[in-house]
């Protein structure tokens, strides 16, 4: 399966090598045949045929003019019911366009689908959707294995070449863990650099949207295109965002690389170990100098993380009651019952189960304990960057600490779940841009992944460094 | 002054602190751009931020929180150049977000004062702990419908300041006042429109009783009182069923009370188990508010003349009491009438009382009796201004002037125009008033001997003939004087 990207596709509608109608054509039929991936929740040929037939009459020039983008279903769409994976919106058609999704409309995408995720992005297997599990393209016949999370559908959708580029949302690697299980690039911008304007909400200070895309070149193209700032959101950023692509730079000559000695974890699988040293070698070829350093909090992320994410996330998602909109149980004897019958029903296990862990952890006397304690840690987690971006550019590290998993294993656990994590929740936490590219395969030949994390607002080193590596291993 | 009340078995002293909630004036809620009209039809005010669809996002209002800055320094209150917006979560109907945005541990206004002034001249300053912006919840409308309710989302988001005060409090009549100044004040800064039957502006009161001199007692707190009234009447009634209670050996116990206005008494809430526990936590959405000191310096410099300034100011030029300037100046429109009434004629100036008696009496009660607003007044303040000038020159008496007041209010014509269409003008001529004087005496040559025997008393019934007489037209001082001489002459 050779896939075209994004960049050569951009090139050849210019050249009229192929029609847009085409192009479109091409992506349908594949998506039909992959139907028991499980990638859409919500995907209609009608909706898609319409699109073409619009942008058919439209004269204009735009940038993405025509080409096919997966939307991870927890973004806001006006033509496409939006569910974020959840009973509770079932049936849930937005009257607004997400900033995000408005923008890659403005510029001429095709909406090919809304993908599947875990039940408002909780989760790391993308098996917490009401809609079912969505499969990894990568797996064997009998072995199907889990597309990573929460963005797996996503990731699954570019992996399995349904689209020419995906949206994502990474809380704390939603992005970057299933773009490494599904061997595809996936990059999360600095909190700030995309508006959450129109993305339900799971935990607000860490809420990213993002880009999954076929190689780096092409995530350069559709981050440039889904940024920028938006008065809509408090805490979207004014920063100039610069033309990734145009300026993409693949020679690091003289460049620092950090190594953190405490993403070196017991239990690491070697593989695992093992490209992240063949990324070291490869920087150092390139004439990277590297460093080791120190994140001396890394320890306490994951725990930091389980505390603020489902925090927010309790009082997220107080506001899908059953009042207004969305799914309402039919017993409703009183107010109370109309609440605890809705969201008992309306919601999954996962999402349940961290409601209830952000209701305890704000709760009087535990708030100090954990909630306070772990806004202290994040703090201190932030600042262990800063102070390590003093003698570094950039900072790699592995994406996930294993590759993808087969369906169901970790299920009953959700430590265990936790726990992939790891390596994408401290940058999370910080607020910094990180990448994930594949680099490398495990011996049952899945793709490993490489994290690449940059200073605040500097995805152009994180881009560059992104594609040395890419070409590299190419 | 004794603000004890008395129980069976001693006295009681009340300590009462207020939470005030004032609608902050402003055309859009406080974080989105809806509008905040009043009485529009059921839901037709609502954006998508205020009806809490998944992904929206508040975004400050930044008028508001100008708004909340000029009520702070209106406070005298220290502005803080740091605060947070919280997140109070629970559930209701008409609470779209499952949360209220408020301010918790850092508000936008810190401590602060405002003074309340007694009729027998003195003050008492109450102090102001906080005041913090917060969000409206909507309405649930249990009325509809036999078996539903339905919820009006109009009011959601729209920007409230909460101002709490310290316990300083010790009357219901304290209450009242202090409620009326923070109104007076938040009216002439225009931050509120003070409209306590639309709920612009209400109250939740927390109030305790103890022994004078003990520690406080445990409080309740009466929630959502949107009249003064009300607020006398629940704080009088909380106290006495307070005191019953501690009186018979028992004890209080700390609850959120609801007051029934229609039979004046209190009924607690809500139970202990179902008691709220927020969960407060800063709100991720929104940063922390920062304002500059430039900026407080800018609000600072807009703020008009306030009621302490002004009453300050009456009393220094108008030599008025300490009481009259603070009933001219607790409302601005009644400052702004007095004003407008004196200045309207270089030698008012002298008659300051005589304005002030004449507005907050006659006029008042005109005007109260009629169903009117001061700024509806169909009596403009120039026009008082001229009938009371007509007073201080002579020209007709007090109570020509009360008559010719009515007329004006029920005409709309001014004083001049009145005296003189009706000949009110004040006979001030010795020689007729003397011509009036003997005749009357000729007439009643039994009562002037009655008078000459001692009953000075009568002196009365021979004004009140020679008033008669001249339609009530008779300088009385003249008249007085004249008569005295001529009764005193047949001695």
């Amino acid at each position: 399966m050779s896939k075209s990207s994004l960049k050569q596709t951009l090139q050849d509608l210019e050249s009229k090598k192929i029609s847009i109608r085409e192009l479109n054509q091409d992506y349908l039929k594949r998506i039909k045949e992959k139907e028991n991936l499980n990638v859409f929740i919500h995907f209609s040929e009608d909706n898609i045929l319409k699109q073409i037939d619009n942008l058919e009459k439209d004269n204009s020039t735009k940038k993405l003019k025509g080409i096919p983008i997966a939307i991870k279903d927890l973004f806001c769409t006006k033509s496409m019911p939006t569910t974020a994976a959840s009973k509770i919106l079932q049936n849930f058609n937005p009257t607004y366009e997400s900033f995000v999704t408005q923008k890659l409309l403005d510029e001429g995408s095709i909406f090919i689908g809304k993908t599947n995720l875990d039940e408002f992005a909780m989760g790391s297997a993308t098996n917490t959707s009401f809609f079912g599990n969505t499969i990894n393209p990568l797996s064997k016949e009998n072995e199907p294995l889990a597309p990573g999370g929460s963005s797996g559908g996503s990731a699954a959708a570019v992996a399995a070449d349904l689209c020419l580029g995906a949206t994502g949302t990474d809380t704390g690697g939603s992005i970057r863990q299933p773009a490494s299980f599904c061997g595809v690039v996936g990059i999360k911008p600095t909190y700030g650099l995309c508006s959450r304007w129109g993305i339900a909400a799971f935990a607000s200070s860490l809420d990213q949207a993002g880009i999954f895309s076929h190689n780096v070149e092409d995530a350069s193209i559709l981050l440039q295109s889904i940024a920028g700032f938006d008065q809509r959101d408090s805490t979207s950023a004014k920063v100039d965002i610069p033309n990734y692509f145009e300026n993409l730079d693949d020679d690091l000559n003289g460049k620092t690389v950090g190594i953190p000695k405490e993403y070196s974890i017991d239990g690491t699988p070697m593989e695992i170990s093992q490209i992240w040293e063949d990324a070291i070698k490869v920087l150092e070829k390139k004439g990277v100098e590297v460093k080791n350093i120190s994140l001396p909090h890394t320890k306490y992320a994951l725990p930091t993380y389980y505390i603020i994410a489902p925090a927010e996330a309790s009082s997220n998602l107080a506001r899908y009651d059953g009042v207004k909109y969305g799914f309402r149980s039919d017993e409703i004897d009183s107010l109370d019952a109309m609440y605890e019958n809705t969201r008992a029903q309306g919601f999954g296990r996962e999402v349940k189960r961290r409601i209830l862990i952000g209701t305890y952890v704000l709760s009087a006397g535990y708030y100090d304990a954990y909630y306070l304690k772990a806004q202290k840690v994040r703090k201190l987690i932030a600042d262990d960057f800063n102070k390590a971006f003093k003698e570094c550019d950039f900072i790699v590290t592995p994406t996930a600490p294993s590759a993808a998993f087969p369906l169901n294993e970790k299920q009953s656990d959700p430590i265990k779940m936790y726990l992939n994590d790891v390596f994408t929740v401290p940058a999370s936490l910080a607020g910094l841009p990180g990448i994930s590219i594949p680099f490398g395969k495990d011996k049952n030949n899945l793709p490993l992944g490489i994290q690449i994390l940059g200073k605040h607002f500097d995805e152009q080193q994180v881009f560059n460094v992104a594609l040395s590596l890419e070409r590299s291993y190419e | 002054m004794n603000n004890l009340i008395k129980g069976e078995k001693h006295d009681w002293e009340m300590v009462i602190g207020l939470e005030i909630h004032a609608q902050v004036k402003s055309n859009s809620k406080l974080f989105s751009s809806s509008s905040t009209k009043f009485g529009s039809s059921p839901n037709s005010q609502v954006s998508l931020v205020d009806a809490a669809m998944p992904g929206m996002l508040p975004v400050i209002n930044k008028y508001c929180v100008e708004q909340a800055v000029r009520t702070g320094v209106g406070l005298n209150a220290k502005i803080n150049n740091y605060s947070v917006f919280d997140r109070k979560n629970y559930f209701y109907a008409d609470l779209p977000q499952g949360y209220q945005i408020s301010q918790y541990k850092y508000p936008v206004v810190g401590e602060g004062k405002v003074t309340i002034d007694f009729k027998d001249g003195t003050s008492k300053d109450i102090r102001i702990v906080r005041l913090h912006l917060e969000q409206d919840a909507g309405k649930s409308l249990h009325d509809q419908n036999p078996s539903k309710t339905y919820v009006d989302l109009n009011r959601s988001g729209v920007a409230l300041m909460e101002i709490v005060s310290e316990p300083d409090i010790r009357t219901p009549d304290e209450a009242g006042m202090y409620i009326s100044k923070i109104r007076s004040i938040l009216m002439y800064l225009d931050t509120c429109d003070g409209n306590m039957q639309e709920g612009s502006l209400r109250a939740d009161v927390n109030i305790s009783v103890r022994k004078p001199g003990d520690e406080y007692g445990t409080r309740c707190e009466i929630k959502n009182l949107n009249s003064i009234k009300f607020i006398k009447q629940a704080i009088n009634y909380e106290a006495k069923r307070q005191i019953e209670i501690l009186e018979s050996g028992g004890s209080i116990e700390q609850n959120t009370m609801l007051f029934n206005t229609s039979t004046g008494k209190t009924r607690p809430m809500r139970n202990k188990e179902e008691a709220h526990d927020y969960r407060y936590f800063p709100d991720p959405d929104l940063l922390p508010l920062e304002i500059s000191q430039e900026e407080i310096e800018e609000i600072k410099s807009s703020i008009p003349e306030l009621p302490d300034e002004l009453k300050n100011k009456f009393i220094k030029i108008y030599k008025l009491s300490n009481y009259d300037a603070s009933v001219l100046t607790a409302d601005k429109q009644t400052s702004d009438y007095f004003n407008k009434s004196i200045n309207s004629d270089p030698e008012l100036k002298n008659h300051a009382k005589i304005i002030v008696n004449w507005i907050t009496s006659e006029l008042f009660s005109l005007l109260n009796k009629n169903n009117f607003e001061l700024i509806n007044s169909p009596v403009p303040p120039e026009n008082l201004g001229q009938l009371v000038k007509l007073i201080c020159t002579n020209e007709i008496s007090g109570k020509i002037a009360k008559e010719v007041l009515e007329d004006m209010f029920s005409t709309k014509k001014s004083a001049r125009e009145i005296v003189d269409k009706k000949g009110l003008k004040q006979v001030t001529d010795q020689g007729e008033i003397e011509k009036v004087i003997d005749e009357v005496i000729a007439d009643n040559q039994k009562m002037v001997e009655q008078y000459l025997d001692g009953k000075d008393k009568l002196l009365g019934f021979f004004v009140g003939q020679a008033m008669k007489l001249t339609k009530g037209k008779a300088n009385p001082k003249i008249l007085n004087d004249i008569l005295k001489e001529k009764l005193n002459k047949k001695d």
